[in-house]
């Protein structure tokens, strides 16, 4: 069916409201990336099953919803409208649930969460802490919405933002209020996505182009992608906003072919919107033309890069270019171009429902609203977060996070993605918004956060990210292609015990020609984590080189494992856990490294009890 | 309408969207470079040409090749600063190619003694990608393409294999600036080696040095519409 009008769209949504009656028990499970892979899927059907045998199709809605956030407990289930949350769900799970919760209305002890610090268990989902002290807009709708049904974003006042926008504003005051907002650019750079508008606005063109970057590429960070899986119409409506706001008819999202189940759902989300007359030619009746289309990226990590990105799409090798003239006079195809990140389009909706002001009330000063971090690493609870701006890293990683995995020391916790920066205990109680982190030497970046505990070497650290970038470069210009691989010949020399302080010199000169000297934000970032590292962990740096330990035991080379005797009870728990045999020893007498045999993996100080395995 | 440039404290009045590089070279001002070629598009990829330009109270360090000047903007090409990086892009390239006569050349103007890296795949390709714009923008056949990426990337026929697009009419190794792509004659085959290209030659009455491939026949034939004459 095919909306001619405003006043259609109202009608279809008051019906679809009136059928669709969220106050009705509904189980929702999580059948984003991380849990499917958990076997959502599974559980999915077998809950299909078990309900239509017993005859409570009638009364109870299963929705297969998209990523709720704290992954580390999946498969999570959420029955609503109490909202009862059950983790690590499984199949011979479901007939207790349906037995006791659906049909007794009782609670499941042992499903429920249990905190890792004080082991209580909790019954809610809004009351567990990884979810309390967040901030959920853009994430609020994911655990409630089928990302597969267009009826269901509808149901919860979906693409109201958009009528809003073309009924009752102009494209000068779409652009003014996202101004007022604050908003600033999600993907990394932080730029006022408002300016970014008004500048391809002010251009004088017959066609102009957006663009939805979410070729989020940062080893350990998917908020794009379970933005996009999970609630796809969300970013389509934040994309018709701007479109009409800088005057353009067409878009491309550029998502990477990796995220299979987001290009699914986000080509059935774009086929649904055009069914309904919400996408293509005279929308709604207003006259407004926006034509959306996917572009998937091969994988490659400078691709994410808006130049680079551009060249993709239009088929050429995918580099970036220099910027002397902005994308916002000739982008795409040589027509102005406004290019925002997933999460950026994704606030743009609240925006204009809520207004300015409203967005404008969260964060700090000159970092306005909610940034979701995908909160991975050494950390009790990994998961996406959604926290107002200006949160400190503390409340982060050990509030919401649960703090330590297994009450390690917490060492560093690594910001912005692979050329983020180092961040050190000292500075955990900075507040987080683009300006803070920068200050650090770190970066908002796309929003990954890796905690890392004691047991990780910041050298080794600097070594694995310049690896990723020297891989991922694309290899245009010298300082970056060339400079990236010298400097992680030196890390590598230095975590194998051959460096010199001579090499932290070279280190840091190479480091800052690949900053100032090359074209894009992958090399002109890429020695942040060599440089952070550098300041913060210096002290490690020296003890590799000078007196050849790792302190943390990572690098081979420099680790040799023993067993305190006088610690040691004999347990045998380190004996059993050991891939080669290293160790020996009789039961209930202190065992022993053979420093031949081992390899140094480190699993039998990881499964020692009493404090006995030390690192030398 | 012109702007006025000042470079190294010399200024000149240029037109809108001059390169800084070539606003330097009206000023007699000489500024290094190895992927800038005077015939094609600037590309920006070696690094060696940057200088320092200010603006207002900040000071930005970028490529000179590539930069066009729209409005009044001073720059700077040669503080301390600029030539201590241009030593180190000169270096980064010395570790591919330590004993390339073209980079020894800029080695010795810089005062650079020794390499200070370590050589482990020994290439005389820069990547600066001058054949790769010679080809696609000059001749337009787009024989050649980067492909790889990081320290991966390299310039070839695509997939590697042999390549029918290329007419063989050296092009590329004529704009190459350290000499990494040759064209040869063994008497009878025209040889472009870094693009694995054997081509036979005919003897022809009324062009060029007399010899051609048959394939640059059939280019001239439709990009000029001159037919060369084949010696029978």
């Amino acid at each position: 069916m095919k909306l001619t009008s405003v006043q259609e769209f109202d009608n279809y949504a008051k019906k679809i409201k009136e059928e669709k009656d969220f106050s009705k028990t509904c189980i929702t499970i999580c059948a984003g990336t991380g849990c499917q892979a958990h076997g959502s899927l599974d559980i999915v059907n077998a809950l299909s099953e078990k309900i239509k045998e017993r005859g409570l199709e009638d009364k109870v809605f299963i929705k297969s919803t998209g990523c709720h956030g704290f992954c580390e407990r999946g498969p999570l289930m959420v029955i609503k409208p109490k909202g009862i949350f059950y983790e690590h769900v499984k199949v011979d799970m479901l007939d207790t649930i349906i037995e006791e919760t659906i049909i007794n209305n009782k609670i499941i002890e042992d499903f429920l969460y249990r905190d890792p610090v004080n082991k209580e268990r909790i019954a809610l989902e809004e009351e567990i802490p990884f979810y309390k002290k967040q901030h959920r807009i853009l994430m609020k709708n994911n655990g409630l919405i089928n990302p597969e049904d267009i009826n269901d974003y509808i149901a919860l006042d979906g693409y109201r933002g958009f009528i809003k926008a073309i009924t009752q504003m102009s494209p000068e005051k779409v652009i003014e209020e996202i101004k007022l907002s604050g908003l600033r650019g999600r993907g990394g750079g932080g730029f006022p996505t408002g300016v970014k508008w008004e500048s391809s606005k002010i251009v004088e063109s017959e066609k102009k182009y957006i663009i939805c970057n979410a070729d989020e590429g940062d080893p350990g960070a998917y908020m794009d992608r379970s933005l996009l899986e999970g609630n796809p119409h969300l970013i389509i409506e934040g994309m018709l906003i701007g479109a009409f706001a800088v005057g353009a008819d067409e878009g491309y999202v550029y998502v990477r072919h990796e995220y299979p189940l987001a290009v699914r759902n986000l080509e059935n989300a774009i086929k649904q919107a055009e069914e309904l007359g919400l996408l293509g030619e005279n929308i709604l009746g207003t006259g407004f033309n926006f034509k959306l289309h996917i572009s998937r990226g091969g994988g490659a990590f400078v691709c994410g890069e808006s130049s680079a990105l551009i060249a993709s799409i239009e088929g050429k090798v995918g580099e970036p270019r220099a910027k002397h003239i902005h994308m916002s006079e000739k982008g795409l195809w040589g027509k102005p171009t406004v290019l925002n990140n997933v999460e950026t389009w994704g606030n743009v909706p609240f925006i204009i429902n809520n207004g300015a002001d409203w967005y404008s009330k969260i964060g700090t000063e000159n970092s306005k609203g909610t940034k979701i971090f995908s909160l991975v690493g050494k950390v009790n609870n990994t998961g996406l977060v959604e926290v107002p701006m200006g949160i400190t890293l503390r409340e982060i990683i050990f509030d919401i996070g649960g703090g330590i995995l297994n009450n390690r020391k917490f060492k560093a916790v690594q910001t912005g993605g692979p050329s983020g920066g180092c961040i050190p205990e000292s500075l955990l109680d900075i507040p987080v918004d683009f300006d803070e982190l920068v200050k650090v030497g770190s970066m908002m970046g796309s929003g990954g956060m890796i905690v890392m505990d004691e047991r990780t070497c910041m050298v080794d650290v600097a070594k694995y990210f310049l690896n990723f970038l020297k891989e991922e470069s694309c290899g245009k210009c010298t300082t970056c292609r060339e400079g990236i691989k010298r400097m992680y010949e030196i890390l590598d020399k230095i975590t194998s015990g051959k460096g010199t302080e001579d090499d932290l010199t070279l280190l840091e000169e190479i480091a800052e020609v690949t900053k100032e000297g090359s074209l894009c934000g992958l090399g002109k970032t890429a020695p942040n984590p060599v440089l952070s590292t550098l300041k913060y962990f210096k002290d490690e740096y020296l003890m590799h080189i000078n007196e050849k330990k790792c302190p943390a035991g990572v690098c081979k080379n420099l680790t040799t494992f023993t067993i305190d005797q006088n610690k040691c009870v004999g347990c045998g728990a380190c004996k059993r856990n050991c891939p080669v045999e290293a160790i020996s020893g009789e039961k209930k007498k202190p065992h022993e490294i053979n420093p031949d045999k081992c390899i140094k993996c480190g699993i039998c100080y990881d499964s020692c009890k009493f404090d006995a395995v030390k690192i030398n | 309408m012109k702007i006025k440039v000042t470079i190294d404290n010399k200024s000149i009045e240029v037109e809108r969207e001059t390169t800084i590089l070539n606003a330097a070279n009206m000023l007699g001002i000489k500024i290094p470079t190895l992927c800038n070629h005077e015939a094609l598009s600037p590309y920006a990829s070696c690094r060696l040409c940057l200088v320092e330009v200010k603006k207002g109270n900040r000071v930005e360090i970028t490529t000179s090749c590539n930069y066009p000047i729209t409005r009044e903007i001073e720059v700077v090409t040669n503080s301390e600063k600029v030539l201590k990086y241009r030593r180190m892009v000169i270096q980064l390239l010395l570790g591919r190619c330590p004993d390339n006569p073209a980079l020894l050349k800029l080695s010795k103007e810089f005062g650079i003694e020794k390499p200070i890296f370590e050589v482990d795949e020994y290439d005389d390709c820069i990547l600066c990608g001058r054949c790769e714009r010679a080809c696609r923008e000059v001749v337009g056949v787009n024989a050649i393409t980067f492909s790889g990426r990081g320290v991966k990337r390299k310039v070839e026929a695509p997939f590697g294999d042999y390549n029918d697009l290329c007419i063989a009419c050296g092009a590329c190794a004529y704009v190459c600036p350290t000499g990494a792509v040759q064209v040869q004659f063994d008497g009878e085959n025209k040889i472009i080696d870094k693009w694995e290209k054997i081509t036979p030659l005919v003897e022809v009455e009324n062009c060029g040095q007399g010899i051609m491939t048959e394939a640059q026949i059939n280019y001239f034939k439709e990009k000029f519409n001159f037919s060369p004459i084949i010696k029978k």
